[in-house]
């Protein structure tokens, strides 16, 4: 046939019109060099970007416009982490017949306490991603099901979360339940109207395909809508992450558990600013650090989206 | 309102249209129609134009044609049975890109036989096939991020040729491409469409692609879409697009065509024309 040749051409082509696709490739090809180097400059901006803000802070109370025992500067909180931990990990610490001596090490500790928090975290946005895309597609599969349950979810979507904390006490009481609930409440209602709209706003041309092929429509939504809803969901999900991370801070501050909240909530009551300065440091590290998972997964499991993020450079 | 029981067609037809009308949120304020009394009959193996200004209603007798959306008025047919839902036997091909962005180009081209269940072996058997009759079986595994338009409009195709429809329905399918892959598309178009011998029913406002590819050109009126004139193009093929017997068709095209978009523009700009 006559197009057989044509390959260079329109590879050309496909080069010029699509610098991001280009890159990829060359990318690929150059894998260790480029990513490893992309990488560095990532780590050395990060490390630039602290020490600006770290360093203000240490000018300001060098300057002695900053009271060390209200705002302690980053060599000061950080100076004595045995010190700080020993507020950490205290469901165990402060167990009937156990010493302040005995149990895991201050460094554990503060481990201990991150990871639980973590892991509520985790827990809540897996069982709220879960449920809100299943009760969100359901809506658009069965309009019964639409007209019964949406009113409810729209209803209730713009409760602050902190309103339902009385709810996790009275169902859960104390310990991992009541804060996960709380994620689980935070990001469950606007989940379920963000995958309604994406489902709303997938191409339609994408659907008429699978139709014209003979898709059924369980079909049509296991393997179209589902993948196409998914990139905006991840984005929806990231976008929810903090605001995660704010609530299981407030349960588990209030009592409903233990962790990082609940060591704010210490620091707090003590009157111990470096405590809290040396908590929140740690909060933001994993927050960091959990964000950034969540892109690496979502590069993984959205493979194909180009990136997007060099589109607004060259203005 | 045509009847079904005694349409007068043959059932050996790719395509007969009677009566067939459309009105959009019909029974809502927001009703308005779309076409209005189309009768039409395609040949099995004919290459069919349609012609019309934008916003006639083009696109939406190709839908009512594949089955996506239900005619308000009269009724249509393929090979003898009626047009009910979308069949196979009827692929559609859209103007933007409407490969699945997170399928392989095989995976997007064997579609059809995963809905069906089709073994791994078969699909990709399939898909070899039909990416080798769009001359694209290089980029079987790339995703279509990494393909041109025009690659991406060929893969399109090669995904309804796996099918083996009866009837290609292409809706303005490179319409996005720049004037130089346009041609060398037509060129290869015509050549899958000897090579597989199913009617194509081709949609363009481009009344040169109207005269480089069909045997007849169906020409629309504005809004509400009917039928002004059924136009044959007896050139005989490959043809010479440079000949005087070409441009003359070209110029009349583009006269019967002058009136409608001028009608269109009128209506646009708020002056009822009467029809
Ligand atoms: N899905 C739809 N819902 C409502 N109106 C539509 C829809 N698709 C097309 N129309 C309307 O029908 C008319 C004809 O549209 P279309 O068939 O797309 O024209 P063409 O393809 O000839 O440009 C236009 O007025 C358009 O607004
Ligand atoms: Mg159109």
């Amino acid at each position: 046939m006559a197009v057989v040749a044509r390959d260079g051409e329109t590879g050309v082509a496909a080069g010029a019109s699509r610098p991001a696709a280009a890159t990829r490739l060359l990318a690929s090809r150059l894998f260790v060099s480029m990513a490893g180097l992309d990488w560095l400059a990532k780590v050395w901006w990060t490390c630039l970007s602290i020490s600006l803000f770290a360093g203000l802070w240490e000018l300001c109370w060098a300057m002695g416009w900053a009271d060390e025992k209200l705002l302690p500067p980053p060599h000061i909180f950080l100076d004595n982490i045995a010190e700080q931990g020993k507020y950490f990990n205290t469901a165990t610490r402060w167990q009937v017949g156990s010493s302040m001596t005995e149990g895991p090490s201050a460094f554990e500790s503060v481990l201990i306490t991150g990871a639980a928090t973590t892991a509520r975290v985790f827990a809540g946005l897996v069982l709220a991603s879960v449920l809100a895309i299943g009760i969100g597609v359901l809506v658009r599969y069965y309009r019964f099901f639409d007209r019964l349950v949406l009113p409810t979810i729209t209803l209730l979507s713009p409760v602050s979360p902190i309103a339902w904390l009385p709810v996790a006490i009275f169902l859960f009481g104390i310990g991992n339940a009541p804060a996960i609930f709380m994620v689980v409440v935070a990001l469950f209602f606007h989940m379920v109207l963000a995958t309604i709209n994406q489902i709303d706003t997938v191409n339609t041309n994408l659907i008429n395909v699978a139709r014209t092929m003979g898709a059924s429509k369980p079909q049509i939504y296991t393997r179209v809508i589902i993948p196409a809803i998914l990139p905006g969901m991840l984005q929806v999900l990231r976008m929810n992450l903090f605001g995660a991370w704010m609530v299981v801070l407030v349960a588990e501050s209030t009592g409903v558990g233990y962790g990082m909240g609940q060591v704010i909530m210490l620091a707090r009551n003590t009157f111990n600013p470096s405590l809290v300065f040396f908590t929140i440091a740690v909060i933001g590290v994993l927050g960091f650090t959990f964000d950034w998972l969540l892109r690496l997964a979502q590069r993984r499991i959205l493979y194909w989206l180009p990136d997007t993020a060099e589109r607004l450079r060259g203005l | 309102m045509a009847s079904d029981n005694a349409p007068h067609f043959s059932s050996r037809d790719a395509v007969v249209c009677r009566g067939v009308g459309k009105t959009w949120a019909a029974g809502t304020k927001r009703a308005h129609e779309a076409l209005r009394e189309i009768d039409l009959d395609i040949k099995p193996g004919e290459f069919v134009v349609f012609l019309g200004p934008s916003g006639c209603g083009k696109s939406t007798l190709l839908y009512l044609i594949a089955g996506l959306e239900d005619a308000t008025d009269g009724a249509i047919w393929s090979f003898g049975d009626k047009v009910e839902t979308p069949s196979p036997e009827r692929s559609l091909i859209f103007q933007e890109t409407s490969l699945f962005p997170w399928l392989t180009v095989w995976q997007n081209v064997s579609f059809g036989l995963a809905i069906r269940g089709a073994a791994q072996e078969e699909r990709r058997a399939v898909a070899a096939e039909a990416l080798q009759r769009v001359g694209l079986i290089a980029a079987m595994d790339k995703r279509p991020d990494e393909l041109s338009g025009g690659m991406r409009q060929r893969v399109a195709v090669a995904r309804a040729l796996a099918m083996r429809p009866k009837v290609l329905l292409m809706d303005e399918p490179f319409a996005a491409l720049d004037v130089q892959t346009r041609a060398r598309m037509q060129d290869f178009l015509l050549d899958v469409w000897r090579d597989s011998g199913a009617s194509v029913l081709f949609v363009t406002h481009h009344i040169d692609e109207a005269v480089a590819l069909a045997d007849r050109v169906v020409v629309f009126t504005s809004r509400p879409g009917r039928i002004k004139t059924i136009f044959p193009i007896d050139l005989p093929r490959p043809r010479n697009l440079f000949s005087r017997e070409a441009e003359a068709m070209r110029i009349q095209l583009t006269e019967l065509l002058r009136d409608e978009v001028d009608r269109a523009f009128a209506e646009q700009e708020g002056f009822a024309v009467p029809a």
